[in-house]
């Protein structure tokens, strides 16, 4: 008989390196952009405007991003907070919620940059708001909406049916029951699913090359229905155009401020989440 | 005491789906009493009392027939205001399950969304709740802690505490000690007791011993029938049906 033993430590081992090797990936992208980025890290670099591929640093494209994705929020938070709420609370359980569950999850795999070619016919064409914040905002917001429902959805179905029972009990309507008890202990799922849904929005290129702006504006837009600036497009335009090495260090300088701001969203989410568990104490999905 | 009825039950049916769970239940619950319903488990006690609130409207496959009376209305009538009922109709359920709230909010909940009071009226109302329900000593001086930092036996005060801040005149209570140890059960049951002078109380229990120490009035149901209903001392002592005797004494159940 094969010794089952020592079949059992080689099987350990190599899921081991398995395991190891996808972290190190990770590891490996971040090490690498922190090193080649983090030169480009000057006061100067964050502050002022790119001038061509050479030349300047990355301030509009910063503030662009965060432009870009407070107005994809504002859009998607509430639209996905209250369809969740539909459907976990109100939603029959019948054909015509499951084929509105089968387009939101369907919405959730169509390809990004299929999402920015509709933005590009509708928002920005048909609807004439122009290659614009407004136009980039609103089409990161399609993309993310999937994901801002489902999260809403099931941190809503996590809370127990008794909070539910107790408050109706008590005399409480539906709606006051689902605002005051089941909104609020849902509230740490929910922010976390939109926090996730953020970090998705901040990275995404091809939807904000479509609609928003060619990446290397060097003003912020005065008004919702101007181009914007975003890291994620001057990358891309400064990576497959610029050809010269202060225009790959300035891809590496954006990429490295494009993973920070990441990062930071990563884990003020799980702070956020930290908080209301330990306040609460509620448990969810 | 008054000796007017409460609530009055006629010829109620109840069934979810087609499993029938109550038959034909005829009783009559008065006020300032405390009426205990004893039976075996799944003989359709928490469904009955949750008719007497009309909690059972939750399920979509639970279909009634019959009357249940309060205060001489017909509470499945359709000019009956349901959210109107359950603040009439106060219930406390078998697992204490205080909302992920503090203390105080927990118990300021029923008024605030029934626009009862607000400020210094609503500190008030919690104070005196919190008092009824003979919690008030033990949490006075951290409202705004968690409610779920509490013990179990004081997180189903508060639980009392809540239903009692909507002055409902119906108090119902789902076992509301079997979650508890001896000492947390020994306040409830004593509280019950004092609950009787401003309310009517309706207690589901497993024990035989607790019904014996509360209540006024006993039920025993069986198979969702009505055994036996009467004065506790004369259930007690003097069960007509063999049934019953058989459940107190303890050879089944
Ligand atoms: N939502 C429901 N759907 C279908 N059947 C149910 C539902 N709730 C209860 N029942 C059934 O109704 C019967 C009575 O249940 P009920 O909870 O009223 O019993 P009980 O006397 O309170 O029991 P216990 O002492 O165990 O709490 C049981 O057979 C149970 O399976
Ligand atoms: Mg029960």
């Amino acid at each position: 008989m094969v010794n089952e033993q020592v079949k059992e430590k080689y099987v350990k081992i190599f899921l081991y390196f398995t395991a190891s090797f996808s972290i190190l990936v990770l590891i490996a992208i971040m090490f690498f952009i922190a090193i080649k980025g983090m030169g480009m890290l000057t006061v100067e670099f964050l502050t002022t405007a790119p001038y061509r591929f050479e030349y300047g640093g990355i301030y509009p494209q910063i503030i662009g991003t965060l432009y870009l994705t407070g107005v994809c929020m504002v859009f998607a938070g509430p639209i996905g907070i209250l369809a969740g709420i539909y459907l976990s609370e109100y939603a029959p359980v019948n054909i015509i919620t499951k084929i509105l569950r089968f387009f939101v999850e369907s919405l959730a795999g169509v390809p990004s940059i299929v999402i920015g070619l509709f933005g590009l016919a509708f928002l920005v064409y048909y609807m004439h708001f122009q290659i614009s914040l407004f136009s980039g905002g609103l089409a990161l917001g399609f993309m993310i909406l999937p994901w801002t429902v489902r999260a809403s959805e099931e941190a809503i179905r996590a809370v127990p049916f008794s909070y539910r029972e107790a408050s109706l009990a008590l005399g409480a309507s539906k709606w006051q029951t689902i605002k005051e008890v089941v909104a609020k202990a849902a509230a740490p799922g929910i922010v976390t699913g939109l926090l996730l849904g953020l970090g998705k929005a901040i990275g995404e290129t091809a939807v904000v090359l479509l609609t928003a702006g060619s990446g290397l504006e060097s003003f912020l837009p005065r008004s919702i229905f101007e181009p914007v600036a975003s890291l994620p497009v001057y990358l891309y335009m400064i990576a497959t155009q610029g050809h010269t090495s202060e225009a790959y260090n300035r891809a590496y300088g954006a990429a490295l401020v494009l993973l920070g701001i990441f990062l930071v969203i990563n884990v003020f989410a799980s702070l956020l989440r930290n908080y209301y568990i330990k306040k609460h104490r509620v448990r969810f999905g | 005491m008054s000796n007017q009825t409460r609530i009055e039950t006629r010829n109620l049916n109840l069934r979810f789906g087609s499993a029938v769970v109550l038959k034909n239940l005829n009783m009559s619950i008065k006020s300032n009493f405390v009426t205990a319903i004893m039976g075996p488990s799944g003989c359709g006690k928490s469904t009955l009392i949750r008719t007497f609130n009309r909690l059972n409207d939750l399920i979509p496959e639970c279909h009634i027939e019959g009357e249940v009376i309060l205060n001489g209305m017909n509470i499945f009538d359709k000019k009956v205001d349901v959210v109107e009922l359950r603040k009439r109709v106060g219930m406390v359920f078998q697992k204490p399950n205080p909302f992920p709230k503090s203390i105080y909010d927990n118990v300021a909940y029923g008024p605030k969304m029934h626009g009862m009071a607000h400020g210094k009226k609503l500190d008030t109302i919690v104070e005196k709740s919190l008092k009824d329900a003979a919690l008030w000593a033990e949490v006075k001086d951290r409202l705004r802690d968690s409610a779920l930092s509490l013990s179990g036996g004081q997180q189903q005060r508060l639980c009392i505490a809540r239903t009692l801040s909507v002055q409902p005149e119906v108090i119902l209570l789902d076992e509301p000690c079997s979650a508890l140890d001896p000492a947390a059960t020994a306040k409830i049951e004593s509280l019950m007791v004092q609950l009787k002078k401003n309310y009517t109380v309706i207690v589901v229990t497993h024990n035989m011993q607790q019904a014996a120490r509360v209540s006024d009035y006993t039920a025993f149901l069986y198979l969702g029938e009505l055994m036996e209903y009467g004065e506790a001392e004369q259930v007690f002592k003097n069960p007509s049906n063999k049934l019953t005797e058989d459940f107190i004494t303890g050879r089944f159940g």
